[in-house]
């Protein structure tokens, strides 16, 4: 249980296009993160796979079944917001019992879950609490609770974490993983943060302008970028490109005009070898490595990950080679090639 | 320095110790902002708590009778006015010298006016006797026994010298007791008699029909305050002049336009006979009675209903609804378990807003009321300005504040201050 599909989803408001045709399958049990810049449509389509907000044209199913115009409530999906939406006029448990007291279950029944949920989450000392009495990682635990009580058929969380500071977020964000990890159920999760993304997906759907510019693993996305908006937007530090005919005697196949490299795939070698020239601009020490940002003779940045063995003067001259294999090449119109 | 090897208290630049000088520059800024706000402190004082101590006062103040007569009142202490007999001469007496100056000061006559709220006839009573008193020497004259009963049959009834002997008190809870219809008599309080008990009624009525329009405000304004704070900002704030717009019309203009609606040969009678739903011989009667008051006063408070409740409920995120619906709950739960309870605070507030201002509302019942549709306060406009007893006006004054602050109390218990928001 737990299968989504979509098929040639669109959302317009009014004249505009929000979401451009969109056909996606999520399979049973899967980690599913819809990543983008803001305005890419992530959330607006995370909503109407929840059936808070329409689909204007095409289809969601959910095990099969039609469920385009079912109401959210009938969906049996459970979705955590970003702002946690915990009701402030009921205790923690009964935030917790919401959707279980909605469904017309007996007290003892809903106690029982509760308190299994609360001690899954380690809640149970503040069940009687107000939110408001909570700390933000508090609060998103709850909200987590409050879905997985139902048992729903899929989980969508709506850039949960983004609340948090940045040490509770890499705690939540394990978190969250370990908990997919015991439950099994399908979850969607939307993230405008790629290292988010990353760390807690089986599949990347990487969103631009109401687009799915690629989907696939991180691997796979990191790897083999099928576009240029991927290859930049997926990585940290972001991948160099660089204009095609500013390298020298690099093998290049037809009709490609720029090339992408991954800040650890140059290498620093000797002149004659060399693809890309320039001057070091900037050093930035990190303990294990040390980035370097060049400027070439073409003006375009391009930052090198080094160890830190060495050291640089700044406005040194440096030559680069990019690694064999390593190298990502790009069309026109931005595709692979 | 010398401030380390001395052991004694810290100086200050001008020698005096640390301590006293800070005091006494924190006393001088409080000073300064005492000084600041001063003006309208004594605005305040003087056209707020001096007015409404002087009218609580005069709701029990009665020296006027021991003022004019004190001579009569102190022979009248040993009159016994339950024996049925009329007081002896000395009585007489002495209330013809009292009368004799009180009638050179010209206040006989506000004497007999304060003796007629308590047995009409008094007013006039003083009056001529006063003229004819007047005449009267203090000592050649006497006895005045039969003198004034001749000039006068009041002054030969049992009744007459009762209530003077029972009102002589310097203070008196004789306003409060017909207040509540009752009165102040010679055997202690007692019930008025049947036809001029209206006062209760009136309370009961007054409290009942602002609780109805307390009502019917809260079942039109929610829908009202619901769409203000979901609409978009634009398409609410034109609908927030609309709601806005009779605030800003004056209310004798608005009350006047109940009048041409309401009334029998008015717009909504005309457009129901015209519409064939009520006979031209059997037209509603909807104004000069409670439906009127009811009508016009529930359009003129609305938006004491509405702009709490509005304050109250765009504070509301909207994905506390969403949150609810994406957790199974139907329109219905969503809104009655998440979004009534959040919005039960401007409820409150607005209700507290309108109850109060409508139990001491006067211009609408006195305009559209007639005269089942009249409030407590139409009374007490009528003591102050027509019958002129600013005592009887004061202490239903007292009474209706005295309600107001146990309701607030009581919501205070039941519902909890704090739950009252005006926004936020």
């Amino acid at each position: 249980m737990g299968t989504i599909q979509l098929k040639g989803v669109e959302k317009w408001f009014g004249d505009l296009q929000v979401i451009k045709g969109i056909d996606l399958r999520i399979e049973e049990g899967e980690f599913v993160v819809f990543v983008g810049p803001s305005g890419c449509g992530k959330s607006t389509l995370l909503r109407m796979i929840s059936g808070l907000e329409d689909c204007s044209r095409g289809t969601i199913e959910i095990d099969g079944q039609d469920v385009t115009d079912k109401l959210p409530s009938e969906r049996e999906l459970s979705m955590v917001f970003q702002s946690y939406a915990l009701y402030p006029h009921m205790t923690v448990g009964e935030n917790i019992g919401f959707a279980l007291k909605t469904a017309g279950m007996s007290k003892s029944d809903i106690r029982d879950r509760v308190e299994q949920a609360a001690q899954v989450l380690e809640l149970t000392d503040y069940l009687d609490r107000r939110p408001k009495a909570l700390s933000g990682g508090q609060r998103q635990r709850v909200a987590i609770g409050r879905a997985i009580v139902r048992e729903p058929k899929a989980f969508l969380f709506d850039e949960p974490l983004s609340n948090l500071d940045a040490a509770l977020r890499v705690q939540m964000r394990f978190e969250i993983s370990k908990l997919h990890d015991d439950l099994k159920s399908s979850m969607i999760y939307v993230t405008h943060d790629q290292v988010e993304a990353m760390t807690l997906a089986d599949k990347i759907v990487v969103l631009k302008g109401g687009e799915i510019m690629q989907v696939g693993s991180p691997r796979e996305l990191y790897e083999h970028p099928q576009n240029l908006f991927v290859a930049q937007f997926i990585g940290s530090p972001k991948m160099n490109v660089l204009a095609a005919n500013s390298l020298k005697g690099a093998a290049l196949a037809d009709g490609v005009t720029h090339v992408g490299i991954r800040p650890e795939h140059l290498e620093l070698v000797a002149e004659q070898d060399a693809h890309i020239e320039g001057d070091i601009e900037f050093v930035e020490y990190l303990g294990a490595d040390t980035f370097l940002y060049l400027r070439t003779g073409a003006g375009d940045q391009v930052l090198v990950r080094s160890l830190s063995e060495q050291t640089f003067p700044r406005g040194e001259r440096v030559f680069l080679r990019m690694k064999d294999g390593k190298s990502h090449s790009f069309g026109e119109n931005g595709q692979r090639v | 320095m010398s401030d380390t090897t001395q052991n004694g208290p810290m100086l200050a630049a001008d020698g005096t110790t640390l301590k006293r000088s800070l005091a006494r520059s924190l006393r001088r800024e409080k000073t300064r902002a005492l000084l600041l706000i001063s003006p309208l402190l004594f605005f305040v004082f003087l056209s707020f708590i001096v007015p409404i101590v002087s009218m609580l006062f005069r709701s029990v103040e009665n020296s006027i009778v021991q003022d004019t007569l004190p001579e009569t009142v102190v022979a009248l202490q040993s009159w016994d006015a339950q024996s049925g007999e009329l007081p002896d001469e000395d009585v007489y007496a002495a209330f013809v010298r009292d009368m004799l100056v009180a009638i050179d000061e010209k206040t006989h006559t506000r004497l007999g006016s304060r003796l007629n709220y308590e047995e009409t006839g008094m007013s006039s009573m003083f009056r001529r006797s006063g003229r004819q008193i007047k005449r009267l020497d203090p000592v050649e004259d006497a006895p005045f026994k039969d003198k004034l009963i001749e000039i006068h049959d009041g002054w030969g009834e049992v009744q007459t010298w009762a209530v003077i002997k029972t009102h002589s008190v310097q203070y008196t809870d004789g306003y409060f007791l017909n207040a509540i219809d009752m009165q102040r008599t010679v055997d202690g309080p007692a019930v008025q008699p049947e036809n001029k008990q209206i006062l209760i009624q009136l309370f009961w009525r007054t409290l009942q029909m602002s609780l109805i329009i307390t009502g019917f405000c809260i079942l039109l304004g929610y829908p009202v305050a619901w769409i203000l704070a979901n609409l978009p900002m634009r398409t609410a704030n034109l609908l927030m002049i609309l709601v806005l717009l009779p605030f800003w019309t004056s209310l004798l203009v608005r009350t006047s336009a109940w009048k041409v609606m309401l009334q029998q040969q008015g717009v909504i009678n005309d457009v129901l006979v015209w519409l064939g739903m009520v006979d031209d011989a059997a037209r509603l009667i909807i104004i000069n009675n409670q439906i009127g008051t009811i009508i016009a006063m529930t359009h003129i408070l609305l938006p004491f209903m509405i702009l709490p409740m509005y304050s109250v409920m765009q504070t509301i995120p909207p994905t506390y609804l969403r949150a609810a619906k994406s957790l199974g709950a139907s329109n219905w739960t969503a809104f009655w378990r998440v979004y009534f309870p959040q919005s039960v605070p401007g409820i409150g507030a607005g209700s507290i807003l309108v109850f109060i201002l409508a139990i001491g509302y006067y211009i609408t019942p006195e305009i559209v009321g007639g005269t089942k549709g009249v409030f407590i306060s139409n009374r007490i406009a009528y003591h102050i300005s027509s019958s002129l007893n600013w005592g009887l006006a004061a202490a239903l004054g007292t009474i209706l504040l005295a309600a107001v602050l146990i309701l607030y109390w009581a919501y205070d218990k039941i519902v909890g201050i704090d739950n009252v928001k005006l926004g936020g």
